[in-house]
């Protein structure tokens, strides 16, 4: 068992859950906006929003199925590819996940098909509730998930028994509830949000510069921006804060975000760009601002902060891959703000509808969200390098006693695959999206009920 | 060797329950895509499409619990299980990847549908087979040291391993075919229920040659079927598994809809009890215990009590989902 299987292992694992953490970052986004869009259809009987509901449902349905396919994935992988891991985590990490399963994905899976097919089988009332238990499991799924997480970040709660595993050493709420998991929560969310406007703002723009009179695009456009121009922010402000609990108990990784191979004892300067040489230790051509990191992470410009100096070279994480996904996320998400305020003075001027500059920005901004989920995850997830369980668990003693050749394998496999089903599967989005949400649909409640089972019942109107 | 009821003995029914549930829920939409090449394209593939288009995902699900729980709660058993049958899990997510996307993706490319009809087959063809052999891999015993797996990559290619994997796949494919004879009509039942004859005497066939050569296997199987007094307790099984398959053929016969569906499912009910009788309460084979391998209390106990609140939940919104979609199923999809 050598380097070579545990890189691959490595690779195979960013991989896969890369892959796997896109459809997610959308699709909860995405089911809340369903969820918003058949509540107001219900309340209002407007029949824009039962058009867009119908437009979206159909997105949702391809994305949300690549979604669970590239999710059993990564069930088994841990046992797979990290079998070290899954012994010694698996006494608390096992039961967080057994709990995503029992509380999230049997409730999606369990109303998703009566969503996608029982519109004509239920009524509308116990229609939105199974749209809203599909909504309300996305969340939760992305509850468990990320509690698990950032216990591998932050691990708190728990003792080692005889045998090296983690075990729970007493109530599980600190556990559950370790240090980072409510600054990760609420920024992970936040970014599905964003990502999932994003995409639909980027549809609408689309539409509005071919015809900027199509209800069904106006409607989604400004419900797209109004909630970039809300969450950017918030995402901003929430983002510190989890930057600064990251300072608390990961600091090692602050110093790769930041570029600090050496300690600054009086007041650290935020290094806006450069490029890191691992080799020397420090970064090239840096362009820096004096002591504004000090005072933004600890709120005192000649504030103190350590370096990759002080700490052990085998311990320090790949600090050019933090340093570069950690700055395409924070410049994504300045873009984002922009973009958010740019719609805001759109809709004072009542431009918002009319502004193809506007417009032509959001379609350049529509993947935007996606680049940033993935950066950001990269940050945190290599920024936690050299460990699984942060601070006791090396990643070089977590995984299986496999075969280089098994592991090559797979991967080659893996990429394979993804690329034909995944590939194939975006373009049927895109093609999707491409088609201008069309104004006339029949509304869900004009089609007579029929009774359950017995005749074909058309369900959604074909387009 | 003590019986009582504790922990790990309820862990591992609870976690015998939801195998079986993956086991008989996904075999027939699995079963379905196997069967698929034999489908007429047109009305009936998308018949039978539709008929578990609304469910697959749920189904599916089982699968997942099945992995997750065995980390929570047998961690050990997950770690040294998934290593010792690494092709065969890639082999197995691959394939139900192809045809787990196949469900909208033939509807969204009609250009290309034969392509991801056979995707959908390929698909369900792997990953059951996958599926089979890994049953087999774990009958005949994993090679373990200390707390890991230390056999080669390929130690689960035996010919025992290819026969529990070709049986399977008869029986997932006749939980197709008994199902869609209950949810179809016109020439898709017909060929639903010659389906059902053909595969129910080779699910049996593979039950049988599957029970023979469990006891020569070079472990103690022999023992826990043919010593007095248990063996007229373990008797009853093959008794049953004749009786229950009397009746599936007889109702076949009768032209019976949905009968057929519901013997299927108690023959693989008495087949699962057969390999309880063989395994309990090793999860590795001569090796390993559910005790040696069990999460500690605190794990086991926190994710109890969400158990026994939740699953109930979950069986009856999932049977609620089968109910909305019950009678046949339409030949159109929502798109």
């Amino acid at each position: 068992m050598g380097d070579e299987a545990l890189i691959l292992a490595r690779l195979q694992f960013a991989f896969t859950v890369s892959f796997h953490f896109i459809f997610p970052s959308f699709s909860i986004g995405l089911a809340s906006f369903l969820m918003v869009l058949e509540g107001l259809w219900l309340k209002t009987g407007r029949g824009v929003y039962a058009n867009l509901y119908r437009y979206w449902l159909k997105i949702f349905a391809v994305a949300f199925g690549m979604g669970v396919v590239s999710g059993i994935v990564m069930s088994y992988q841990f046992g797979t590819n990290w079998s070290v891991f899954s012994d010694k985590a698996g006494p608390i990490v096992g039961p967080l996940m057994a709990y995503e399963v029992l509380t999230a994905f049997f409730l999606e899976a369990g109303f998703l098909g009566v969503m996608l097919f029982g519109i004509n089988k239920v009524g509308p009332r116990l229609h939105f509730f199974a749209t809203c238990m599909v909504a309300l499991g996305t969340f939760i799924s992305a509850t468990w998930i990320i509690s698990t997480n950032s216990w591998m970040q932050t691990p708190t709660g728990f003792a080692i028994n005889a045998q090296g595993q983690f075990v729970p050493a007493g109530s599980w709420l600190p556990i559950i509830f370790n240090p980072s998991f409510p600054y990760r929560l609420a920024h992970v969310v936040l970014a599905a949000y964003l990502t999932t406007s994003l995409v639909v703002g980027a549809v609408g723009a689309w539409h509005l510069l071919r015809d900027r009179t199509n209800p069904g695009a106006r409607k989604m456009f400004s419900m797209a921006m109004g909630m970039v121009a809300i969450a950017a922010p918030i995402q901003i402000f929430v983002g510190d804060a989890h930057g600064l609990n990251t300072l608390e108990h990961q600091p090692v990784k602050i110093m790769a975000m930041e570029g600090h191979y050496e300690s600054h004892p009086h007041g650290a300067p935020l290094i806006l760009f450069g490029i890191p040489d691992p080799a020397a230790k420090r970064i090239d051509y840096a362009l820096e601002i004096p002591k504004l990191s000090s005072l933004i992470l600890k709120h005192d410009a000649d504030a103190p902060l350590g370096g990759l100096d002080a700490v052990p070279d085998e311990l320090e994480p790949p600090v050019a891959v933090v340093f570069w996904t950690f700055r395409i996320m924070v410049g994504l998400g300045m873009a984002m703000l922009g973009l958010g305020l740019f719609s805001l003075v759109g809709r004072v001027k009542g431009r918002l509808y009319s502004w193809p500059l506007l417009h032509r920005l959001a379609v350049a901004m529509g993947p935007s969200g996606f680049v940033a989920v993935i950066a950001g995850w990269v940050t945190t997830e290599v920024g936690r390098q050299p460990y699984t369980v942060y601070g006791y668990l090396l990643t070089a003693k977590s995984h299986s006693p496999l075969e280089a050749s098994a592991v090559a394998t797979s991967l080659l496999t893996f990429v394979i695959v993804y690329f034909i089903v995944f590939g194939s599967g975006t373009y049927y989005l895109l093609r999707l999206m491409a088609k201008a949400p069309a104004p006339h649909e029949t509304e869900p409640a004009a089609t007579p009920q029929r009774a359950a089972g017995i005749t074909p019942a058309p369900a959604f109107a074909k387009d | 060797m003590s019986y009582s009821l504790d922990l790990a003995t309820v862990w591992a029914f609870i976690l015998a329950f939801a195998i079986f549930a993956y086991v008989v829920m996904d075999g027939f939409d699995l079963g379905i895509g196997i069967l698929f090449p034999t489908l007429e394209v047109g009305d009936e593939r998308d018949q039978a499409m539709n008929s578990i288009a609304p469910v697959w995902d749920g189904n599916e699900t089982w699968l997942v619990l099945g992995g997750g729980g065995l980390m929570a709660a047998f961690p050990l058993a997950y770690a040294i299980i998934l290593p010792a049958t690494y092709p065969l899990v890639i082999a197995m997510v691959l394939g139900l990847i192809f045809r787990g996307v196949a469900f909208e993706f033939r509807w969204r490319d009609p250009g290309h549908r034969a392509f991801w009809d056979l995707a959908f087959s390929l698909g369900s063809i792997v990953a059951t087979l996958a599926q089979g052999i890994m049953l087999g891999a774990v009958l005949q015993g994993i090679h373990v040291d200390g707390r890991a797996y230390a056999g080669g990559t390929l130690d689960w290619l035996t010919p025992f391993s290819m026969l529990t994997g070709l049986s399977l796949l008869a029986s997932y494919a006749l939980l197709g075919a008994s199902w869609l004879i209950g949810k179809s009509h016109g020439s898709l039942q017909e060929r639903a229920r010659k389906w059902a004859f053909r595969l129910g005497v080779l699910t049996l066939a593979g039950m049988a040659a599957v029970s023979i050569a469990t006891p020569f296997l070079a472990i103690d199987y022999w023992q826990r079927w043919f010593r007095m007094p248990g063996v007229l307790f373990t008797a009853q099984v093959p008794l049953a598994t004749l009786v229950v398959s009397g009746l599936f053929f007889w109702s076949l016969r009768r032209g019976r809809e949905r009968l057929p569906f519901l013997l299927t499912l108690l023959l693989f009910a008495l087949g699962f009890v057969g390999l309880g009788i063989s395994m309990f309460p090793y999860v590795v084979p001569q090796a390993l215990t559910i005790w040696d391998t069990a999460a500690p209390a605190g794990s086991q106990i926190f994710m109890l009590v969400g158990t026994v609140f939740i699953l109930p939940l979950i069986i009856n919104y999932t049977a609620w989902a089968y109910y909305v979609f019950r009678g046949k199923a339409a030949t159109e999809g929502y798109h």
